[in-house]
């Protein structure tokens, strides 16, 4: 398994990984909306969790595509679904590779650029607890969409439309809980939801992938 | 323990393609599928290696110990040779890739980037990758593709030296590897599709 990891982690880190497509995304977004609604702080702060929360979230979805499709068309697929590791534990690898190569550098991204969108400073501590237990529930719906849909040529438009109805519970109670601690509110109510979120699709989401997978693998 | 293969019928794209296919390995033995392009060889050999299920009849003896290399060598064009290797070792359980690097001639190719090697150089790292598996049932197909006359020898010695050592192949090829193998020819078991069994099996409408 740490094999598998290492050699994830190594292949987004080489030229052509795509290791910082999803962190490019999410700086121009955050970088743009202050552009777009204009120079009112007051307004900026009082929506600056939701967008970080939503650029956060589309970043994530953008690079979902490769955790399977590059690996299914060089026949690596082919060889893990043969090899001793199972095939659950091997996606739940690849989830872990992609929220580490993805997820770590937005949620490490997102205090900075909450600055460039006025964030009240009660809520910068909010933001970063809740992306970091919300984000790896992002990944592994991810992977399962991505095992949804790796026999397809182009399956992007397909995976998003799969996967987005997926991320909607994550993103409304990461979301609220980003701005209830930005208004200075109590957000352990959101905060124990979106981990319980998180601690569900880990311990689940694995074995439909690796069903739907075998299925693609036919 | 040997592989045993009973009454397989086995199915591409939820249309029956071959069926009573029966077959057995024991440690030692190597055997050669023939038949035309289209025939049924590569879907016979992932139904055998387990990667699809068959419509009907057994495999026994594969569980755990196939070693399937596909037409698809399996290989990162950003990782060097002997990274590629490692990492298949690595899953497989096993650690020594110089013996496989030896086999395949590819120990002046170890640190190159697998994207920059040849076509055929690229297949005897995809064919290396079964020394390290250590894996007694190889299943291949097709694996003398885009291989030189030299390579090919190398293969044969590889695929003579894995049965010696109680290993056993299952190879469908089109060319003579001199390998002192049985020989299966698949075609008599094609099954021929008449217009009612196309309807039924239309996937559309199930």
């Amino acid at each position: 398994m740490r094999a598998l990891l290492v050699r994830d982690l190594r292949l987004a880190l080489r030229a052509g990984g795509g290791f910082g497509l999803g962190l490019a995304f999410f700086l121009i977004v955050v970088v743009l909306v202050p552009f777009s609604v204009g120079p009112q702080s007051e307004l900026l702060g009082r929506i600056a969790a939701g967008v970080l929360w939503l650029a956060a979230l589309l970043a994530c979805l953008l690079s979902l595509d490769r955790i399977l499709a590059l690996d299914f068309e060089d026949g690596t697929l082919d060889v893990l679904a043969t090899a001793p590791l199972p095939l659950e534990a091997a996606l739940s690898v690849k989830a872990l590779a992609h929220w580490l190569t993805t997820a770590v550098p937005l949620v490490v991204a997102a205090p900075v650029l909450a600055v460039l969108l006025n964030l009240p400073a009660a809520g910068y501590g909010g933001l970063v607890l809740s992306l970091l237990l919300g984000t790896p529930a992002l990944s592994v719906i991810g992977t399962f969409g991505a095992a949804l849909t790796v026999g397809i040529k182009r399956g992007g438009l397909l995976l998003s439309l799969l996967v987005l109805p997926l991320y909607v519970p994550t993103l409304i109670f990461g979301a609220e809980a980003a701005r209830r601690s930005a208004d200075g509110l109590d957000a352990t109510t959101p905060l124990l939801m979106l981990a319980g979120i998180s601690a569900g699709v880990l311990a689940l989401m694995p074995f439909a992938s690796a069903a739907v997978l075998r299925v693609n693998l036919r | 323990m040997e592989l045993n293969v009973t009454e397989l019928s086995v199915a591409r794209g939820g249309l029956p393609v071959l069926e009573g296919v029966s077959l057995s390995l024991a440690p030692g033995q190597a055997l050669v599928l023939r038949g035309p392009n289209g025939s049924g060889k590569t879907t016979l050999l992932r139904t055998i290696a387990g990667l699809q299920p068959a419509l009907a009849g057994n495999v026994t003896g594969a569980e755990d110990r196939i070693a399937y290399a596909g037409h698809a060598d399996g290989l990162k064009a950003m990782l060097s040779v002997s990274e590629n290797l490692t990492f298949w070792a690595a899953v497989f359980g096993t650690r020594h890739v110089d013996a496989a690097l030896a086999a395949f001639a590819l120990e002046p190719l170890a640190d190159r980037l697998a994207g920059t090697l040849s076509a055929g150089q690229k297949r005897r790292l995809g064919l290396a990758r079964l020394l390290v598996t250590g894996r007694p049932i190889w299943v291949l197909d097709e694996p003398t593709v885009s291989l030189d006359a030299d390579a090919v020898t190398l293969f044969a010695d590889a695929v003579r030296a894995h049965l010696a050592g109680g290993g056993m192949a299952l190879i469908a090829t089109h060319i003579d590897l001199g390998l002192e193998a049985a020989v299966l020819d698949v075609t008599p078991h094609r099954v021929v599709l008449d217009a009612a069994r196309l309807g039924a099996s239309d996937e559309a409408f199930l």
